[in-house]
C-alpha cells in the first residue's frame, strides 16, 4: 500500500464525521467501519465545538481537517492555517469549490493554494477531479496525494468517470490516491479499490443510510474485498464469449 | 470597542486579542482565530492589539466530509 505523507494506513477506509443522528451513532459508525481517518472542519465556535473535539480524540484515528466550504485559495489558506493550529495536524484535504451546484473543485484556485500551502510545511490532500492535466500540476507544486472526486458531494453516484480515473491511476502509479465523494455504495468503493486506487473517503453514503452502522461494516468489508481482489491481479474484461467449460471431450450426441 | 465576532456585534475591553478572548469566554478553549480575514496564531494573540469594527473569527472544531 501506497503511503499518505508517510503514515501507512492499517485500512484503506476514510469516513466523515458529519450528518450522524447523533454522537453515539457516530462512534458506532466509526467502530464498525475500522476506518483510519477521520475527516474534520472547522466552523464558527456556538458552544458545541469543544465537546466535539473529544468525542474525535476518543475515535483514536488520523485526523484530516478539510476547508469544504471556501470558494477561494485565500479563504482555504487561511482556514488551512486555523486548522492546523485546531487539529495539531500538518494534514489538510484542500477544498477549493467553484460551483455552488456540483461543489466541483476551482482547478485554479487549487493549485495556487496548494503551492502556497506546500511551501508552508502543510501536506496537502488536493480534492480535485479526475483531470489529468491537472493532477500533474499539482503533484509538481509539491501535493503528495491525490483525492480525485468519484461524483459530486454527497450525490451518491459512484466513479462516474470511469475512464477518466482509471487513465489518471494509469498515469500516475506511484502516487497515493484516494476517491474522494460521490460514493453511495459499498460496491462504489470496492470497484474503486480493485482499479488501484489507494483508499476511500465517505460519509454520507454511511451517516444518511438507514442504519449507519450496518452500513459502515459493509462499507468496511467492501474496501478489504477490493483491496483483496486488486492484489490478485483481475482478468481483462473482453467482449465475446469465452467457454470456461472445456470443448475437448464434450459428447457427440 | 464594538467588534465584530462571528459575525455578531460584540463590545470588548481588550486591548489585546488574547484579552478580547477571555471576556467572550474562550480563554481556555479549544478555537483558533482570524483578525479580518487573517489568521493569528494562539502565541501571537497576547500581541495583537484590536481595534474598534474588527472583524474577529473564532473557530472551532466541527464535523466535517
Amino acid at each position: 500500500m501506497r503511503d499518505f505523507y508517510g503514515v501507512t494506513l492499517e485500512t484503506p477506509l476514510m469516513l466523515g464525521t458529519a450528518q450522524y443522528p447523533s454522537p453515539a451513532v457516530l462512534e458506532a459508525a466509526f467502530c464498525q467501519s475500522g476506518a483510519s481517518v477521520a475527516t474534520v472542519s472547522l466552523r464558527r465556535e456556538g458552544g458545541q465545538g469543544q465537546g466535539f473535539w473529544k468525542i474525535i480524540k476518543g475515535l483514536d484515528v488520523h485526523v484530516l481537517p478539510n476547508t469544504a466550504g471556501c470558494h477561494s485559495a485565500r479563504e482555504a489558506i487561511t482556514t488551512a492555517r486555523m486548522a492546523r493550529e485546531l487539529f495539531e495536524t500538518n494534514w489538510i484535504k484542500l477544498e477549493v469549490i467553484g460551483h455552488a451546484d456540483t461543489l466541483q473543485p476551482d482547478p485554479f484556485g487549487l493549485l495556487e493554494a496548494t503551492e502556497a500551502l506546500v511551501a508552508d510545511g502543510f501536506e496537502v490532500f488536493p480534492y480535485t477531479t479526475e483531470d489529468q492535466v491537472l493532477a500533474g500540476r499539482l503533484l509538481e507544486a509539491g501535493a503528495k496525494v491525490l483525492m480525485p472526486w468519484g461524483a459530486p458531494i454527497g450525490s451518491g453516484l459512484g466513479l462516474n468517470n470511469r475512464y477518466g480515473l482509471k487513465t489518471l491511476r494509469a498515469a500516475f502509479p506511484d502516487v497515493p490516491m484516494v476517491i474522494d465523494a460521490g460514493l453511495g455504495l459499498p460496491s462504489h468503493a470496492a470497484d474503486a479499490l480493485e482499479m488501484g486506487f489507494d483508499a476511500v473517503l465517505l460519509n454520507t453514503a454511511v451517516a444518511q443510510a438507514g442504519d449507519p452502522a450496518a452500513m459502515a461494516r459493509a462499507f468496511a468489508l467492501a474496501v478489504q474485498a477490493g483491496v483483496l481482489a486488486n492484489t490478485a491481479d483481475p482478468m481483462a474484461p473482453r467482449d465475446m464469449a469465452t467457454p470456461s467449460t472445456p470443448v475437448i471431450g464434450k459428447a457427440w450426441l | 470597542m464594538k467588534l465584530e465576532v462571528n459575525g455578531e456585534t460584540r463590545e470588548v475591553t481588550g486591548p489585546t486579542l488574547a484579552e478580547a478572548l477571555r471576556e467572550l469566554g474562550w480563554g481556555e478553549a479549544r478555537v483558533a482565530t482570524a483578525l479580518n480575514g487573517a489568521f493569528v496564531a494562539k502565541g501571537a494573540r497576547a500581541q495583537t492589539e484590536l481595534k474598534e469594527g474588527d472583524r474577529l473569527e473564532v473557530l472551532a472544531p466541527m464535523q466535517g466530509g
